[in-house]
């Protein structure tokens, strides 16, 4: 049976984190993280079908801090599990699997990822009037 | 497929939030309601809950070796995914309907 604890190689413990290896591992974790915060998406589509009252107590959350932080992080989850996906997508159609071109692109992603969450609320804030 | 799908619509589905950022209630539920934002939203819901089932079930396969729990986590997430897109699709609809 599976679940009988049978002896495995180290894994974790003897491998030095690489670029790659990190890199994959985030685009799962990041993939897990958008699905958990889909559901507060749900939810305020949810209260705006079902009328003002519990759409203001969505966006009153939606605009608390510990409310900004959670869209902020899953902004930039969205933006890196899209980035990297699309290298994924390269990788699937056969390109860049070469190793120094997998390090490149991946320096790419985390680069894009970040510039574009960032530019992302920069120009929430300022469709907002606040520049 | 839904990953290809997933990125037109997702760079629509942020855009419009960021120029929408500030809309009040009547004016965010008007956006919804234009036929072309609802149907891509439509096509938004479907294309997300597909493709984090999927993702989500390659997960529990990988680490739930426990095949009953391995089952049963797969078909849950199978039916969360189905019961979320249909509460979101539903969502869409009565705000468009009006």
């Amino acid at each position: 049976m599976a679940s009988q604890n049978r002896p495995l190689s180290p894994h974790l413990q003897v491998y030095k984190p690489q670029l790659t290896s990190v890199l994959s591992i985030t685009h799962r974790a990041t993939g897990i993280a958008l699905a958990v915060g889909t559901l507060l998406l749900v939810c305020w589509l949810l209260a705006a079908a079902t009328g003002e009252s519990a759409f203001e107590d969505v966006q009153a959350f939606n605009g608390s801090w510990i409310g900004k932080l959670l869209l902020f992080g899953w902004s930039y989850a969205l933006f890196y599990h899209m980035c990297n996906g699309l290298r994924h997508l390269f990788w699937d159609a056969g390109k860049g699997l070469e190793l120094e071109t997998a390090y490149m692109t991946g320096r790419l992603v985390v680069a894009a990822s970040i510039v574009l969450t960032v530019g992302v609320w920069v120009w929430a804030y300022a469709s907002m009037g606040a520049f | 497929m839904t990953a290809v799908a997933l990125v037109p619509l997702l760079i629509w589905f942020v855009a419009s939030i960021c120029v929408m950022t500030g809309a009040d209630y009547d004016a965010f539920r008007a956006w919804i309601a234009t036929p072309l934002v609802s149907v891509l939203l439509v096509l938004l819901a479907i294309a997300v809950f597909h493709h984090a089932q999927l993702g989500l079930q390659v997960v529990i396969e990988d680490y739930v070796h426990t095949e009953w729990l391995k089952i049963a986590s797969i078909a849950l997430v199978k039916f969360a995914a189905i019961g979320l897109a249909v509460a979101t699709v539903f969502s869409i609809v009565k705000i468009a309907l009006g």
